[in-house]
């Protein structure tokens, strides 16, 4: 890490930021969670966050908002972590919410607008003030006007015309009861710098990130692996291709890329050849409407 | 390539090679904040950079295509996020945009130039290294680009760029571009700007910006991102007055780190050493460094902005607020703060007011003693009649703190010479302090 002109690489002050970040969390606000998905993001997230408190452990549990739609892989790999860490684990559960009447399925199938209120009350019930994501600003537009604290009203409401302005690292975590701190270490971070950092600190990931050959039928130009959740239709052709997963959203909806990436390293190589930003290239929820992220995020979605 | 219904890139190839070779080379951070006027196309500039140094994806530029009207693509279209902003074709807030070249990665803040968004501009420049101000060629320089200047230098920013836009637009012509120049130049001369560089560009058509133009023989400079890629910012940083405010308290209390206690923190300046003697304030007491843990292990030695963790030879009693120094080059202790304040809320700032002070990682809370004058932008004229501060004023102001503060002049040292004030009722971020001498 020394370095003889006391410089720090790109990967280290975006680390070093994130750590400040965190620990500032940590020390100002009374119930941080952290969000933890199992996708690579939220892994370098909780990777940073160890990284924090070492040796200690982290002081704040992580939660996961399951949408009952996921990738059998990333929620083994999710426990495996979370035992490791020695963290705990709270479990959001949409499935639970649909089935207590609290939220309605969607007629097409997402269950991305609807994981906000189960978020929401799962926030309510633990009485978290603090929620860290690991959302970067380099995603979406309306994503690159968020704050590392973003504040959020006693309804999780996102209000882009009224931040509050974030001076040097000096971060404002003051809130009333009832309104918590949406925090985003990973703002800065690029999907490369992402990626060079899970290669460089040798981070596990799941399967999934990297290529496979396996069973696809193709929808809208884009390409479904077969799961428990995508079956094909009458008539509909199957066939085998080599592929990975750039981003790990709802195994019904998530499209996976062809590829020949079988390493961390190979996956770095595609994605400085490549000309497509992730979530326009595999997320179809994203797709609806220019402002569709904004839209959600105003109702308190991350 | 990559996308679904296309071919698999080959990685191998020399061409991949050698993009991935660029794409991860070792590289450093250079922080930009852009300000201007509406219509000085700093949107398209901002479009252009991130265009021709290959940070737009295909489906964006799809995108901002489909939704140009004219005859060209509006490249502003890139950077304009929020609903609102695409109605009213403004910027309202600020954006952050990532790029990168061979030689540097770019984090820039598109900060809005109205008025009522100054306190945007400020968030944007708090961080950076480098300020670029928009100028239309056609309008010369506006209230709102002196504006910009000086807040720039106000926030430190070390190096200043002047772009004069639309050159294409006033013939390309030499004598107005020198005009722009000398007039800013004498402008600047009053504030304190250590590194000034002025560009002749055309954002909407690229000169300059990235290539050196055919239009502007004349123009012997660098492009924009020529100068961005080298401007020199190795020299910016304090590495001279070891500073370490706490900022969280590490006992693992379990049976492998039974002992341990570490004291976690982001080096705010100068350069810490295993072995160095340290004195910790408040309290005055001195020992030295037994170790230093980094994010992957022990280090010799760290320097800012590392975020470490650092373990002390004695057993002292040191809480988050407090500062790891050397005992010969120790901050000033005071409650006394004399601060140039940039204001951010609808209700004045005014003496007797009482607010939370939040600097490095020391809350405290505050009384407002004075408002010793208030700063007209424009013409930098003192003004100690005002009395109070409105929104987006700047003056200086004397503050009371209940407790004391460990600090050095912002000029000095970035990070101990700053502050944020926050409204104990609503919470809110109402403004950002400098600390400037006495006197």
């Amino acid at each position: 890490m020394t370095s003889p002109d006391y410089r720090l690489t790109q990967l280290e002050t975006l680390e070093a930021e994130s750590i400040h970040v965190i620990r500032e969390v940590a020390a100002e606000l009374e119930r941080p969670v952290l969000l933890f998905s199992g996708g690579k993001d939220s892994i370098v997230m909780l990777e940073l966050a160890r990284k924090a408190f070492a040796p200690a452990r982290i002081p704040f549990p992580v939660m996961h908002v399951d949408t009952g739609l996921n990738f059998p892989e990333v929620l083994e790999f999710r426990d495996k972590r979370v035992a490791e860490l020695g963290v705990e684990l709270v479990v959001a559960s949409v499935p639970d919410a649909i089935a207590a009447g609290t939220v309605k399925e969607e007629p097409n199938g997402s269950r991305n607008r609807i994981q906000t209120p189960v978020l929401l009350d799962a926030v309510e019930e633990h009485g978290f003030t603090a929620l860290f994501g690991g959302a970067r600003r380099d995603e979406d537009k309306a994503r690159a006007k968020e704050r590392l604290f973003s504040f959020r009203d006693e309804f999780g409401q996102w209000d882009p015309k009224n931040q509050r302005p974030e001076l040097w690292d000096l971060y404002n975590g003051r809130i009333h009861l009832g309104e918590s701190i949406r925090v985003f270490p990973l703002s800065n971070w690029t999907e490369l710098d992402i990626w060079q950092y899970i290669a460089r600190e040798r981070i596990a990931i799941p399967p999934l990130y990297l290529a496979q050959e396996r069973e696809v039928v193709e929808r809208q130009g884009m390409l479904y692996a077969v799961n428990q959740f995508i079956r094909p239709r009458d008539g509909e052709p199957v066939f085998r291709e080599t592929v990975r997963y750039r981003t790990v959203g709802d195994a019904n909806l998530t499209a996976a890329v062809r590829s020949q990436a079988v390493t961390v390293e190979e996956v770095i190589a595609e994605i400085a050849v490549t000309r497509m930003t992730e979530r326009g290239a595999t997320r179809g929820d994203d797709k609806v409407s220019d402002a569709a992220m904004e839209d959600r995020k105003k109702e308190g979605y991350f | 390539m990559g996308a679904p219904g296309e071919g698999v890139v080959d990685v191998h190839s020399p061409v991949a090679e050698k993009v991935v070779e660029l794409a991860t080379a070792r590289k450093d951070i250079l922080r930009i904040a852009t300000a201007g006027s509406v219509d000085d196309g700093k949107s398209t500039l901002i479009g252009r950079l991130l265009y021709d140094s290959k940070a737009v994806f295909e489906d964006q530029y799809e995108a901002v295509a489909r939704a140009s009207k004219g005859d060209f693509v509006d490249l502003a279209l890139l950077t304009d996020g929020l609903r609102a902003e695409r109605e009213q074709g403004i910027t309202i807030d600020v954006a952050y945009r990532y790029f990168s070249t061979p030689r540097r990665t770019f984090i820039l803040a598109d900060t809005p130039g109205h008025v009522q968004y100054t306190r945007n501009m400020v968030t944007g420049a708090s961080t950076a290294d480098l300020a670029i101000v928009l100028v239309d060629a056609r309008k010369g320089l506006l209230e709102q680009s002196r504006r910009h200047a000086f807040l720039a230098s106000l926030l430190r920013v070390p190096h200043l760029v002047v772009a004069v836009n639309k050159m294409d637009l006033v013939d390309w012509s030499e004598e107005v571009f020198e005009r722009i120049s000398d007039e800013f130049g004498a402008f600047a001369a009053k504030l304190n700007v250590p590194d000034l560089t002025v560009v002749p560009i055309s954002a909407l058509h690229g000169d300059n910006v990235v290539s050196h133009s055919p239009n502007t023989p004349w123009y012997e400079g660098p492009t924009l991102l020529h100068h961005l890629e080298h401007v020199h910012v190795a020299s910016d940083r304090n590495l001279t007055d070891a500073r370490f405010p706490v900022q969280y308290v590490i006992r693992p209390q379990s049976d492998a780190f039974h002992d341990y206690r570490g004291y976690a923190g982001t080096v705010g300046s100068g350069v810490l050493r295993t072995g160095d003697e340290v004195q910790v304030l408040p309290s005055g007491l001195t020992t030295t460094i037994a170790g230093i843990d980094g994010p992957r292990g022990p280090v010799d030695e760290a320097f800012a902005p590392m975020s470490v963790t650092v373990r002390l030879a004695d057993d002292l009693d040191v809480s988050r607020g407090d500062l790891i120094c050397r005992p010969d080059n120790a901050p000033q202790v005071t409650q006394d703060l004399d601060a140039l304040v940039c204001w951010m809320a609808d209700e004045p700032l005014r003496p007797r007011q009482r607010l939370a002070v939040k600097h490095t990682t020391r809350s405290v809370r505050a009384v407002v003693k004075d408002v010793t004058y208030r700063l007209d932008v424009n013409t930098l004229h003192r003004e100690p009649e005002a009395g109070e501060l409105g929104l987006n004023d700047i003056g200086r102001v004397r503050l009371r703190t209940t407790q004391p503060l460990f600090v050095d002049d912002y000029l000095r040292n970035r990070v101990t010479g700053r502050f944020i004030l926050v409204d104990e009722a609503t919470n809110a971020t109402v403004g950002a302090g400098m600390l400037t001498p006495a006197g």
